[in-house]
């Protein structure tokens, strides 16, 4: 097996609560040693809800945050303490919400130009820009319009030519498409594909949206409360998810026809109603037959 | 004969003195006690819709130029204000969809329901003292299955996470027995999970209490969980309609073909995209 373009050994971050007054009353794990690896060119999904520590593994994987233990390795260098320009001229993100994530007073080709400017790449500019905006399928003259002028998937294609002005080695994308609709979704991830592909990008895939991850993740984890459950191949972890909370995600999906409905595992009701992710690891650990 | 039942639809607003036409001759029936779905995708129109049917258009700048919208035979846009303030919120009510900003941050659920129920007994013209207000309060709480309503009225929306908040927002509706119940994306705001116990609670209701509901989203797997018949609107226009799982299964409209091509599926792809 080739060496692998990200390695997270047995990361954990720990956030302070504090009360009303600032006074520390306790910490939250919201990382608890999460390791993982990503092959060059595979995709990497990061399965979970709000609060399960994806966005914040995202954050220190991009050097936006640092962790209390454990290592990030990029290319089998450890990226903490190094020097950070030139940890971040090889990782990229883009973000959830395109709207938010480019700044209304630019210009589409300002935008793309600050990652080249950032970090001094040489060349033509216009000409780069012009060429960025060729890879996302976006016409060269949209350099010059301000992001109001775009439509959402138009703005996520700035933000994904953004991301890519750099060449960078990994990719983070953060829910990528959630704000978009879905005939717009589908096109963006024909897109990322396609240029996964043809410049051999690896990318690391956060999302809550189970079918999509299926259709564009390699290999997935399932992140709850800040570990990682499960971890393997998308189609056998879809087809045979071996943790109840991977279960409980995936009969929670709404599905499309009856052979998808088949395909979702049957939840143990309690009280007639759906449980919670709580209700039911409660109801495993009672029985003590946990899977983990 | 249908409890809802909007019939050629015309909308159109006018900004800086410009006239767009919004729906186009939009059509469609709910019958009492049915689960029908408006889908389309941002901006095809099905807010205006909805907001059309409950009389919340703000006019100008919209003008309904055209139609006619009929609730349990009553036409709701040549009716009295009076007479229409009788309905909404009561005999068809609305769920909204982000539990976040929807309900008061400085009240408790209690006042807020409360005050909801006071004012549609007084537009009712029932009786009701503050002690029946509370009963029925916490019996909504109960029925949308607060496990502790009592607990759950006296506390302030912050003390509450994203479902239950959304919970309350159902039993905000149910409050005067309504028998419409618009539902406009209702837990997309929510994580998947909190989102099927929200669906599944209101197809419950829905069944349970033989109220007609309008399912108003963009999410087709949402729209296949909650409804037997669909409606596909497109750029101000209903495209297709029909019961739901015949329409997923063989769409007649490219555009409803596309749309349900475009939805990654949970077992992988289907054929080439």
């Amino acid at each position: 097996m080739t060496a692998p373009v990200l390695e997270l050994r047995g990361l954990t971050k720990t956030f302070p609560l504090k009360d009303g007054f600032g006074r520390a009353r306790g910490e939250v794990r919201a990382v608890d040693d999460v390791s993982l690896s990503i092959a060059p060119g595979e995709v990497f999904g990061l399965a979970g809800e709000s609060g399960s520590g994806k966005s914040t593994i995202a954050r220190m994987v991009m050097g936006l945050d640092s962790p209390d233990s454990g290592d990030i390795l990029l290319d089998g260098q450890s990226i903490l303490g190094a020097a950070s320009l030139a940890h971040k001229s090889r990782v990229q993100m883009v973000f959830q919400n395109p709207g938010a994530s480019l700044n209304p007073r630019r210009t589409v080709g300002q935008s793309v130009r600050v990652a080249l400017d950032a970090h001094k790449v040489a060349g033509d500019r216009p000409a780069r820009v012009g060429e960025l905006l060729d890879m996302v399928q976006l016409p060269k003259h949209f350099a010059d319009r301000y992001p109001h002028e775009l439509s959402g998937g138009q703005k996520q294609r700035v933000a994904i030519a953004r991301a890519l002005a750099i060449s960078p080695r990994l990719m983070i994308l953060d829910e990528p498409t959630s704000a978009l609709d879905v005939s717009v979704q589908a096109r963006v991830i024909d897109l990322l594909e396609s240029l996964g592909r043809d410049l051999g990008l690896t990318y690391l895939f956060i999302s809550h949206d189970l079918s999509l991850m299926r259709n564009f993740a390699a290999r997935v984890g399932v992140l709850y409360l800040g570990q990682i459950v499960e971890t393997g191949d998308t189609g056998s972890v879809f087809a045979d998810p071996r943790h109840d909370y991977t279960r409980l995600l995936l009969a929670s999906v709404p599905v499309m026809s009856a052979e998808e409905e088949a395909l979702r595992p049957t939840i143990p009701m309690i009280d007639g109603e759906l449980p919670t992710a709580e209700e039911l690891m409660a109801l495993r650990a009672k029985e003590g037959r946990g899977t983990t | 004969m249908s409890l809802l039942r909007v019939r050629d639809l015309d909308v159109s607003f006018t900004t800086y003195g410009r006239r767009t036409q919004v729906l186009h001759g939009v059509s469609l029936d709910v019958p009492a006690g049915a689960q029908v779905a408006l889908v389309g995708e941002s901006g095809s129109g099905k807010s205006v819709t909805m907001k059309a049917i409950m009389g919340l258009l703000p006019q100008p700048p919209a003008s309904i130029e055209a139609g006619t919208i009929h609730f349990d035979g009553d036409d709701l846009l040549t009716m009295r204000e009076r007479d229409r303030l009788k309905l909404r919120g009561t005999a068809m009510s609305m769920v909204f969809q982000d539990p976040m900003s929807s309900l008061n941050p400085v009240f408790t659920i209690m006042d807020q329901l409360g005050t909801i129920l006071k004012y549609a007994d007084r537009r009712l013209g029932r009786a009701r003292g503050r002690k029946g207000r509370v009963a029925r309060v916490h019996e909504v709480l109960a029925q949308v299955r607060m496990r502790d309503p009592e607990r759950v009225a006296s506390s302030w929306p912050i003390m509450l996470s994203g479902g239950m908040r959304q919970r309350v927002l159902i039993a905000m509706a149910l409050l005067s027995e309504p028998r419409l119940l618009i539902a406009d994306e209702p837990g997309t705001a929510l994580d998947v999970t909190t989102q099927a116990q929200i669906l599944k609670l209101l197809k419950d209701l829905v069944t349970d209490n033989d109220l007609a509901l309008l399912m108003i989203t963009h999410n087709l797997g949402v729209v296949r969980e909650t409804s037997t018949t669909t409606y596909v609107m497109e750029k101000g226009r209903i495209v297709e309609h029909g019961e739901t799982t015949e329409m997923f299964a063989a769409p007649r409209h490219p555009y409803t073909r596309d749309l349900l091509a475009a939805v990654p599926r949970l077992g992988g792809r289907k054929g080439a995209a």
